[in-house]
């Protein structure tokens, strides 16, 4: 009886250690098993590339996959997208960069929230040579759009999406009232007041009102009231100016705003004025499709677009690349990223993807006809309008982004909800200072 | 071979659940523990610095630390002292005999069921303030609507009412178990001497159920404590900094403003309150004459 519980325990104990190596052996010899294949094959047939694209949930990369097949075609590089959500974006990314993985290959950022911060932490893999080798490759990008994506000459991004900040308005509401497409934002104002009719389930006017999501959104106001978020390295958020803009802007949305503003990002925000529940939206120009495409918008045949109203200060709405691809700093295939960047970023399918309504950074298309032929005319008249008098940033140029835009959406968040404004700005101006010391 | 197997045996048992156990557990908390004397942005290019204890120092004159220690006391101690009440008094129903006990049973336990991110997008949905149905309900009742997670003085309750709803039938289920497990004689020689259905409840089964009670209450104080799923997917945080608990505000210096070293002191706090938590349940157990 003894004896075999003994043999038991012999047995058990084998097997615990023939697991144990085992298993620490598969990682091993899987590794060979692909390295040898590969060498075989690789002298008879082409191999097989596959990259890797972290890109945003953005109309941009639904327009983008589609086309895939036919980079595949002309390359037989296989593509393969992984896309998130922008906060998650920048989180996904920053973690799997930090771990120094080298799975990135091609990667969606947006220069002026993580550009600095990425680029100085060393994620991204320098693209000066890339470029450079392509002659007169980049005289054709908007100047400031590239300037967002470069340290001194050194290039670490091509900019992919343009965006400013326009007025979407409901044309059928206007209209019935009679009123004028405002021009001035004291026009937006009484306007806005005029068509709130909470009993019929319609709002003067939405826009984001959630803490850090709200600031881009905000600056053409700060900007149209003589403000800025900063001046010669010291915070500006408690001048006079941009009081006077943080109590419009929330008190916009605090009288004629729809319940629940406190937590809505552009999502919430265009789904409100897709829905038919407001008559005026500021966002960005580049969301258009979500308000214009029937299956998405109730109203997609009475939405119309305006330049962004003119403020005591004069109309200087933010005129900015939102998005970017860079290019992994860890990355093993480079040349294929850089193969898939230099064809997405190409002449033809920037005039493409900008016919389907993603607004590029080329000029030559911006120039020609075609590149705004399927844009709403209204719209193209509107981006044109803000870009004689724009401001190349929508949030303050720091490094740590993600923090100031919180201590700034704070100060918004008073706003909305009527609270004392000067109090809540002159806390905020404290801990936004102590960011701008940290990174001098 | 054989003969070094047979003088070893313990260890060869029980080396696999130790190299697991220290791969994933002990690692990670020792990594937290050192990056938290550290100053590290997640750069790849300039390596944590030694800073010592200014993490901690900076972590403790942080007005948005402080509240959000205290939000996470509010949001554990509150959600849990209703879902016990509620679950002992589900639990009591459910051992009653009832026609349909089976799928009430059923019923009530699907709600823990579900996935909490799930969970959460689907109250977001009912709390919408202007087409959500928690309005549309109280306008029927001649109330008026309120702004749920968009207000900053309702945002908590709301998130503690999605607890409850969610994580009730956990207690209820525990507290059954045990009821079933109850000895019949002391409620009979109670019957006879007369006590009433309070007195049975009072005197009899809640100390007979102390055992239960405790660990029912120490396993969901815990999963309470580091909730962060249903308030990540319903506000994030929001409104504002209202709904920050340790884990968003951890998650927020950790991952958005990349302050990773003072997120880590953050966690390491937060790891000594869970323990000390734990310890001093577990310490009340004992005392109550039961053993783990």
């Amino acid at each position: 009886m003894k004896k075999s519980f003994v043999g038991f325990k012999k047995a058990a104990g084998y097997l615990a250690l023939a697991v144990g190596i085992s298993s620490s052996l598969v990682g091993c010899s899987s590794g060979t098993n692909t390295s040898s294949g590969s060498g075989s094959t690789g002298k008879t047939e082409k191999k097989v590339e596959e990259i890797r694209v972290v890109a945003a949930n953005h109309p941009w990369t639904e327009s983008i996959k589609a086309l895939l097949p036919e980079f595949e075609k002309e390359t037989g590089i296989k593509v393969k997208v992984d896309s998130y959500f922008e906060d998650q974006l920048t989180q996904k990314t920053a973690v799997e960069f930090a771990s120094n993985s080298k799975n990135i290959d091609v990667v969606m950022f947006r220069p002026l929230q993580d550009g600095k911060m990425f680029h100085k932490s060393g994620y991204f893999a320098d693209m000066t040579d890339y470029v450079g080798k392509e002659k007169g490759y980049t005289d054709d990008f908007i100047p400031s759009s590239l300037g967002s994506v470069k340290d001194g000459e050194k290039v670490f991004g091509l900019p992919l999406v343009t965006e400013t900040e326009v007025l979407y308005y409901r044309k059928d509401l206007l209209e019935k009232a009679g009123i004028e497409v405002p021009k001035t934002l004291e026009e937006l104002e009484a306007a806005a007041k005029k068509l709130n009719d909470p009993a019929h389930g319609v709002s003067g006017f939405v826009a984001r009102g959630k803490r850090a999501a709200a600031v881009t959104q905000f600056s053409s106001f700060l900007y149209g009231f003589g403000g800025d978020f900063m001046k010669d390295g010291k915070s500006a958020i408690t001048a006079p100016e941009a009081i006077e803009a943080f109590n419009y802007y929330g008190n916009l949305l605090n009288k004629y705003g729809p319940k629940g503003t406190l937590n809505m990002s552009w999502p919430e925000a265009m789904a409100v004025f897709t829905q038919g529940k407001a008559a005026f939206y500021t966002d960005a120009s580049s969301l258009f499709t979500n308000a214009t495409d029937a299956s998405k918008s109730t109203v997609a045949d009475k939405v119309g677009f305006a330049p962004f109203p003119a403020g005591p200060n004069g109309t200087k709405p933010y005129v900015v690349t939102s998005w970017a691809l860079g290019i992994g700093a860890n990355s093993e295939k480079k040349d294929a990223a850089w193969k898939f960047i230099k064809w997405v970023e190409s002449k033809e399918m920037v005039a493409k993807l900008q016919a389907e309504g993603n607004p590029g950074a080329r000029i030559s298309v911006w120039n020609s006809p075609e590149g705004t032929a399927k844009f709403p005319k209204d719209l193209a008249a509107a981006i044109a309008e803000n870009g004689k008098s724009g401001t190349p940033y929508d949030r303050p140029v720091v490094i740590n982004v993600g923090n100031a835009r919180d201590t700034i959406g704070d100060v918004i968040l008073a706003a909305i909800e009527g609270k004392d404004v000067k109090a809540a700005a002159e806390k905020a101006d404290g801990e936004f200072q102590k960011i701008l010391d940290s990174e001098k | 071979m054989t003969n070094w197997i047979d003088r070893n045996i313990k260890w060869v048992f029980t080396m696999p659940a130790v190299i697991f156990v220290a791969l994933m557990m002990v690692m990670p908390v020792g990594y937290t523990f050192w990056l938290s004397f550290h100053d590290w942005n997640m750069s790849n290019v300039t390596p944590p610095l030694w800073v010592a204890f200014e993490n901690y120092k900076v972590l403790f004159h942080d007005e948005l630390f402080l509240k959000s220690l205290k939000l996470m006391f509010y949001f554990t101690i509150a959600s849990v002292a209703i879902e016990t009440v509620l679950g002992v008094g589900l639990a009591i129903l459910m051992n009653q005999n009832i026609v349909g006990k089976g799928i009430v049973k059923t019923l009530f336990l699907l709600p823990m069921v579900a996935t909490p991110v799930a969970v959460g997008l689907i109250w977001v949905l009912i709390y919408e303030p202007n087409i959500g149905i928690a309005n549309v309900f109280l306008q029927k009742l001649g109330l008026p609507g309120q702004e749920w997670l968009t207000s900053q003085n309702l945002v908590m309750p709301s998130l503690i009412f999605i607890d409850v709803w969610e994580w009730t039938p956990m207690i209820a289920l525990i507290v059954l178990a045990g009821l079933v497990s109850l000895p019949k004689d002391p409620y009979e020689a109670a019957m006879i001497d007369g006590a009433n259905t309070w007195q049975s409840f009072s005197k009899i089964t809640l100390p007979l159920l102390k055992p239960t009670l405790y660990s029912a209450i120490l396993l969901r104080m815990i999963d309470a404590l580091k909730t962060f799923d249903i308030i990540y997917a319903t506000t994030q945080g929001g409104p504002g900094t209202s709904s920050q608990t340790i884990n968003i505000y951890g998650y927020v210096l950790g991952f958005q403003y990349f302050k990773i070293g003072q997120a880590s002191a953050l966690l390491m706090v937060f790891f000594v309150i869970v323990l000390s938590i734990s310890i001093f349940t577990i310490l009340l157990r004992k005392r109550a004459g039961v053993n783990l």
